[in-house]
């Protein structure tokens, strides 16, 4: 779902908008596999699979494929519904640099979420 | 849609609280049993705006919600460019037992979310004698810090868009867009380090656990409801303290930490029976 990344967050303005300070590349780990998601003015320029030698980034957010499942969910469950529900609970790690997820938090989190609009029975045909 | 004033009406006070002057701003609507509501931290009373316009709950009861100092369009005292702002347990309880003598309120039911939910604990600890009932929303004892604070108050990142950031996911996926945006707007309005200022009592100032146990709900019945979606103050705290103080205890559905705010349709239906019993008692 997330090689969907790029498609759902820069056909979304109004959330490309949103970020359109940021320009930073972040690593997102779903379970053992991780992906470096680079973005230029909001937009998402690249959304490299690993495994990687020496990957280089800002910020990582690290959690268990099955916490990502359901926070994907459509309507994710209580405790499942945010990036900081997750953290709380202490599925989702978050490291490195914080500032520009931090300085862009509701863009970060809405980038995250956006993965939802990729659902199975939403996806089209290929 | 043709213009119409709500029946809210807001004035300022001008009052001496915790010793110094101060201009508070005190929104209120309906008649009968005073209802003083508390907004959660970093925010203000338009939290309350859904229940100052339900008729369902000012026909019994006089609501009043007013803007703590530093919050809303309460200013803070004189001098505060030279203070960091930090709310403490005993300024707080202070501050409610002087708003309710200075409207004059006679034994009023307060009800508060969040730190509001904290302190109506420390309410019902410290002055169970002054109040008819207390309401806590989105009360627990304790929240231990899970983020660093220090990200709501520094100069490289805007403290409206981060402070919202922050709280957006405790609000229900489920509430409707233009309540939840209210919520978030007035979370991105506060000023500087308020919401850092307000959560020093939140996580470490305010923490009641040694004294939950004290809490005699029988000389002050108290009332807890707190939104499923709530990570913040979970349902196991909430129910923890009913557990240790006898309190009557309802988990929301489809809510979160903002029940007055993000949904105030979906919250009334879980208030209304809770102000009943309170008319009842």
């Amino acid at each position: 779902m997330i090689e969907r990344l790029a498609e759902l967050v820069n056909a979304d303005e109004k959330l490309v908008r949103r970020g359109r300070f940021v320009h930073t590349t972040f690593l997102i780990e779903v379970g053992d596999t991780g992906y470096l998601v680079r973005i230029v003015d909001g937009r998402i320029a690249a959304v490299t699979q690993g495994p990687f030698i020496t990957p280089n980034y800002s910020f990582a957010l690290r959690a268990p494929r099955d916490a990502w499942e359901t926070f994907w969910q459509d309507l994710p469950p209580p405790g499942f519904n945010d990036l900081f529900a997750l953290f709380k609970r202490g599925l989702l790690r978050i490291e490195g640099d914080l500032h520009p997820f931090m300085a862009n938090l509701l863009y970060f989190k809405d980038v995250l979420a956006s993965v939802r609009r990729a659902a199975p029975c939403q996806e089209a045909p290929r | 849609m043709s213009p119409a004033f709500e029946p809210i009406v807001g004035r300022y006070l001008n009052l001496n609280l915790l010793g110094r002057p101060h201009r508070l701003y005190v929104e209120e609507a309906g008649q009968g049993i005073p209802l003083l509501c508390l907004h959660t931290a970093g925010s203000d009373a338009r939290q309350y705006r859904g229940l100052l316009k339900d008729p369902r709950v000012t026909d019994n009861y006089r609501v009043i919600a007013f803007d703590m100092p530093w919050h809303g369009k309460s200013s803070p005292p004189a001098g505060w460019q030279d203070e960091e702002y930090r709310l403490t347990s005993r300024d707080y309880v202070r501050m409610i037992v002087e708003v309710a003598d200075a409207l004059p309120l006679d034994k009023p039911v307060v009800m508060g979310c969040s730190i509001g939910g904290r302190i109506v604990l420390h309410l019902a600890h410290e002055h169970p004698e002054r109040f008819r009932a207390l309401i806590g929303l989105e009360s627990a004892a304790h929240v231990a810090p899970y983020y660093d604070v220090s990200w709501l108050h520094r100069p490289d990142v805007h403290g409206g868009e981060v402070c919202a950031g922050v709280v957006s996911g405790l609000i229900a996926p489920t509430a409707p867009p233009a309540e939840r945006w209210e919520t978030l707007w007035h979370y991105m309005q506060g000023g500087p380090g308020v919401f850092k200022g307000d959560l020093y009592f939140y996580k470490v100032d305010g923490d009641i656990r040694d004294r939950v146990d004290l809490i005699d709900t029988k000389r002050c019945p108290l009332f807890l409801l707190t939104g499923e979606y709530d990570y913040s103050c979970t349902t196991e705290g909430t129910l923890d303290v009913a557990r240790r103080t006898g309190a009557e205890a309802v988990i929301m559905k489809g809510l979160g930490h903002f029940p007055m705010s993000e949904d105030p349709e979906r919250f009334v239906g879980y208030l209304l029976p809770v102000l009943g019993r309170i008319r009842a008692l």
